[in-house]
């Protein structure tokens, strides 16, 4: 047994970079993406939106953990050797993809019928009226469940510590099956889960209260 | 000598003003198993104003929608300005550029500025300059008189203003006809009037236009023709002086004596 001491909690403490930069490395690939599904969600073409519908049922109604397991395990039945953080990465991003892929249709699709028709009816091109007409005023709606999302996606992290990645999760259970301090641990753990997560939900109220379009 | 130049002028002039720049025959459109539109025919001349009214559900708003294909027609031809209206989306977009639209909810993009609204099209489908057509906006705007509102947003103005805002950004495209389909039925009583005036003063600058609305004042003022629809079929074609005064049909009557009630 090893002592539980400030140099163990600033390890585990320090693995949190680790879970930052995956969360920020699969909510950019999960953006783009989902932007892409998001669209591809709302066109006039039958087989895309379909087979978005399909991705979209396959990623939400399976476990994270699964996805990741399969990210993880899928490349060595071919025979290729899988980096965890990379295996991580991709399963992340796939489920955020088809999670702000959703959530982005829903805003897309709020977005008045009118303003369509009122671009439609000065003839603008489909591009100018998705990136001036219907994304700024979609974007508005997205803020409050896509940082909501993002919050999920940083706790959802979590569980790559099963395929053997060093995040904060992993790294205190390392120092705990040492140290036998599980209850000290897990709250430290769960304490710098929170230092991360609650900023974000201020920073959503904030983001709202600046986007907010001037009325009477 | 002169006299027979002008015979001849003014026999130009009348082929001119007969051709018709937009000409539905024969258009018919269903929903699912629900016709909305019989067999419509209308030409429109250049310069011509027209009123549509007709009961609820009538096909009236339907109809002027398929001039500008918010609305697909499913038999029949529509020719505007010389352009058949088909699938081809090139002539699709050649058509809008040329039809403005004004819509009963204003439709203004709440997120752009008046003067913003204004230019997004002139900028991303006429390709003006970023000045010119913020020259040409408040020249617009100076028109339908709210120039010093051009900064403010959509929902800080009133229903009348936001209304007129709408015109002046269908005419910054500089088009040769405008469609109105209910332009003043979501307004308070007392904002009708100003944004009536201003499709009046540009009635008497001879812009084609073809109205849905219910104003009867505005009708007897400046239409020319006065069509009454009724089960997705034109019923009655007439003057307004003929039209309100001495309708030739039963349904018409009934739909008059409803109105003035």
């Amino acid at each position: 047994m090893r002592e539980l001491t400030s140099n163990e909690l600033l390890y585990i403490a320090g693995a949190m970079r680790w879970t930052i930069l995956l969360s920020l490395v699969s909510l950019a690939c999960g953006m783009l993406g989902g932007l892409i599904l998001a669209l591809a969600r709302t066109s006039h073409v039958r087989v895309l939106r379909l087979s978005v519908v399909a991705y979209f049922k396959v990623m939400q109604g399976t476990p994270l953990l699964m996805q990741i397991f399969m990210a993880f395990f899928l490349p060595g039945v071919f025979g290729f050797d899988v980096n965890p953080f990379l295996a991580a990465a991709a399963a992340l991003s796939l489920h955020a993809s088809a999670f702000l892929g959703d959530i982005w249709r829903g805003c897309i699709e709020e977005v008045p019928k009118g303003q369509r028709e009122a671009a439609r009816a000065l003839a603008l091109p489909y591009i100018v009226t998705t990136l001036w007409v219907i994304i700024p005023q979609a974007v508005r709606l997205a803020v409050p469940p896509s940082v909501g999302f993002l919050v999920q996606l940083i706790k959802g992290t979590s569980l790559t510590a099963l395929v053997g990645f060093v995040e904060i999760t992993r790294a205190a259970q390392i120092v705990n099956n040492a140290t036998f301090k599980p209850f000290v641990i897990f709250s430290f753990v769960c304490a710098c889960y929170f230092i991360v997560c609650w900023p974000l939900s201020l920073f959503s109220r904030y983001l709202e209260g600046r986007m907010r379009i001037p009325s009477h | 000598m002169k006299k027979l130049q002008q015979a001849a002028d003014t026999k130009a002039n009348r082929e001119l003003q007969s051709e018709a720049i937009i000409r539905l025959s024969g258009v018919g459109k269903w929903y699912g198993q629900f016709q909305v539109l019989r067999d419509i025919d209308l030409a429109v001349r250049k310069g011509e104003r027209i009123v549509v009214c007709g009961p609820s559900g009538s096909g009236k708003s339907t109809m002027i929608r398929c001039i500008n294909r918010l609305e697909e027609h499913q038999q029949g031809k529509i020719v505007v300005d010389g352009i058949e209206l088909n699938s081809n989306i090139r002539n699709i977009d050649e058509i809008r550029k040329e039809v403005g639209m004004v819509f009963q909810h204003f439709n203004l993009f709440p997120h752009l500025t008046i003067l913003q609204n204004c230019t997004l099209a002139p900028i991303w489908v006429r390709h003006m300059r970023k000045s010119d057509a913020e020259k040409v906006a408040m020249h617009y705007l100076e028109r339908v008189k709210i120039p010093e509102q051009a900064n403010k947003y959509p929902g800080q103005l009133s229903g009348g203003q936001q209304q007129r805002v709408a015109i002046a950004r269908a005419l910054c495209m500089n088009p040769k006809i405008m469609l109105f389909d209910e332009p003043t039925s979501a307004l308070d009583p007392e904002m009708v009037k100003e944004v009536l005036d201003t499709m009046v003063s540009l009635a008497e600058e001879g812009m084609t236009m073809l109205c849905v609305t219910h104003e009867m004042g505005f009708a007897r003022q400046v239409a020319d023709r006065v069509i009454f629809m009724d089960a997705g079929q034109i019923v009655e074609t007439n003057s307004p002086e003929q039209f309100f005064n001495n309708p030739r049909h039963d349904r018409s009557k009934l739909f008059l004596k409803q109105l003035l009630h």
